[in-house]
């Protein structure tokens, strides 16, 4: 049996996550398909044909898959589903949307979030905002899962010679359309693929205050983040979020400022490899996970931080 | 138009959970429990479509063992009007709930039914599209508002990006996010009146729902623990860290 994957993929590029996936998939064992469903997407074909690990490519280019409604991906996933012993995809925003739609078509239950994959039947995932992790075994015929990505290393872009099919389009959806969307404009590499991550919190005060951020962001080409609590209180909109309703990231070098660190939050950054926090509260749980701990309030800090990285 | 809310009693969410000392799951007994946040969002927006004149009532279901009625009374004193425990001592996965709702849709029929995105405590994020692809009514999921255009809804959904917006034809199963309202408080009056608001019970095996799937738990651990580095005096000396100890500027 084979392993399918639903590729992701804006602008004509796939989405890092879906090398993520692919290193799930082959930890997993079988063949690997990856589904593109895209319109004018033969491009991402191409460039998912070259995948390490990744055998055959299935392509679907029609007008229903050009904004990832879930309706329209998941009738396309089904019309193959029954080839494949495990279907995979992303925990992101879009894969957590179609995932549980095939899972339910199937009848079988679907597979949140795995860190880990200990057997063909058997994975990891966290639940209650990672404080406990949850060994599970399907004895389904059918393992529909979404993989977090940062919990397994990309596979490469290249190295696979991958046969590109055609798959038929299915029909689209009549009960829902895509209107537009607002995408957050930005310079900054993309949050949950950032080498760095600087995010910030309710001690920010405001979301003026971010541009301090901003500015150090900048000089270590970080994406910039923030905690529920900043995100509840506006100064930043929700897809900064880092935690366990937000987004989870691993960076190389967290830097949290002005975050306290309550456990949901955590459950967004605690796999990062380096974490450095600034609070004024030395009390602060954030302390308790950092590697390097500032106390310090941050109206004073961030600027002498900022000159700091110029030197 | 009816209205339908799913609501969930989980771990409190300021309360930290442990692992059970037999690694069979979270330890649940005698520890504060509250309704899922996300479906207190629900709730709130199901209220808020009713004053607005779109639904005539708003009910919620709950689906637990009997102490979920205190979950159902607490959207009852928000102002619902009426509450379906469906009882079980098992905890259940998505799909079950997802058929199990889907039982209560087609004995009630609303037009629109919302639910908490995912629930705190097993972070599934599954049971909303599950009930949209078994009812085959349209999705719309991570919703940070929702509005009304004729007999279609508008819904903006949070996406990794920012924002995006899809027309939905209802009736739609609506998945809440965090910004799409502040739920409001239940006053102590209403808390009262909540009392004598019907609440019917349905035991779980009235349903017809076969409620063990094909997954199971084989144990649960509590994750690697990171152990706190060093306080370092200011910045230049966490600037020295970074760079020549961690090496990760």
């Amino acid at each position: 049996m084979s392993t399918l994957i639903l590729a992701e993929h804006e602008g004509g590029a796939l989405r890092p996550a879906t090398l993520n996936v692919v290193a799930a998939a082959t930890q997993i064992g079988n063949d690997v398909t990856l589904l593109v469903a895209g319109s004018g997407s033969d491009a991402v074909a191409q460039a998912a044909s070259s995948l390490a690990g990744v055998t055959k490519v299935l392509h679907a280019d029609d007008a229903a898959y050009e904004n990832e409604l879930a309706e329209n991906l998941a009738d396309l996933v089904m019309t193959i589903a029954n080839d494949y012993e495990h279907i995979l995809f992303a925990a992101t925003a879009s894969g957590k949307n179609v995932m549980p739609r095939v899972a339910a078509m199937l009848d079988v239950p679907g597979i949140s979030d795995i860190t880990e994959v200990q057997s063909a039947d058997t994975f990891v995932r966290p639940i209650y905002a990672g404080n406990a992790m949850a060994t599970v075994k399907s004895s389904d015929a059918r393992k529909v899962i979404t993989v977090r990505t940062t919990s397994f290393e990309a596979g490469a872009e290249t190295g696979g010679s991958a046969s590109v099919e055609t798959l038929a389009a299915t029909a689209a959806s009549e009960k829902v359309s895509f209107i537009g969307q607002e995408l957050s404009q930005s310079d900054r590499p993309e949050l949950t693929s950032a080498r760095v991550v600087v995010s910030g919190g309710r001690g920010m005060q405001d979301g003026e205050n971010f541009k301090m951020l901003d500015e150090i962001a900048e000089k270590l080409n970080a994406a910039v983040g923030a905690s529920r609590a900043a995100v509840d209180a506006g100064f930043v909109p929700n897809e900064y979020q880092v935690g366990q309703t937000g987004k989870v990231v691993a960076p190389d070098l967290y830097i949290a400022v002005g975050i306290s660190g309550a456990i949901q939050h955590l459950a967004g950054m605690k796999d990062s490899k380096v974490i450095a926090a600034i609070n004024k509260d030395e009390e602060a749980p954030i302390f308790q996970v950092a590697d390097y701990g500032l106390v310090a309030d941050l109206f004073d800090a961030l600027p002498e931080l900022s000159k700091g990285l110029d030197g | 138009m009816k209205v339908l809310v799913a609501v969930k009693r989980v771990l409190d969410y300021n309360v930290k959970a442990r692992v059970k000392a037999d690694k069979s799951g979270i330890e649940l007994a005698n520890v504060k429990m509250s309704m899922n946040p996300f479906d207190e969002i629900a709730v709130e927006e199901a209220l808020r479509i009713k004053e607005a004149g779109n639904a005539e009532e708003v009910i919620a279901v709950s689906i637990g063992p009997s102490q979920s009625q205190e979950t159902i009374r607490t959207a009852l004193a928000m102002g619902a009007d009426r509450g379906i425990l469906i009882e079980t001592e098992e905890e259940l996965q998505p799909l079950v709930i997802a058929k199990l709702l889907k039982h209560v849709v087609e004995k009630e029929s609303p037009g629109l039914v919302i639910v908490g995105k995912q629930a705190i405590d097993d972070d599934s994020n599954q049971t909303g599209q599950m009930l949209s692809a078994m009812t085959g009514w349209a999705q719309a999921t991570f919703a940070s508002k929702v509005e009304f255009e004729g007999d279609a809804l508008k819904v903006t959904r949070e996406v990794d990006s920012g924002l995006e917006s899809i027309k939905v034809a209802m009736p739609a199963v609506i998945t809440t996010d965090l910004r799409l309202n502040e739920p409001r408080y239940a006053k102590l009056p209403n808390i009262m009146k909540a009392k004598k608001k019907p609440l019917e019970t349905i035991p779980v095996a009235d349903t017809g729902v076969t409620t063990t799937t094909g997954l199971s738990v084989v144990e649960v651990n509590e994750p690697e623990q990171r152990q706190a580095g060093v306080i370092v005096s200011d910045v230049s000396e966490l600037v020295d860290k970074l760079k020549n100890e961690a090496k990760v500027i």
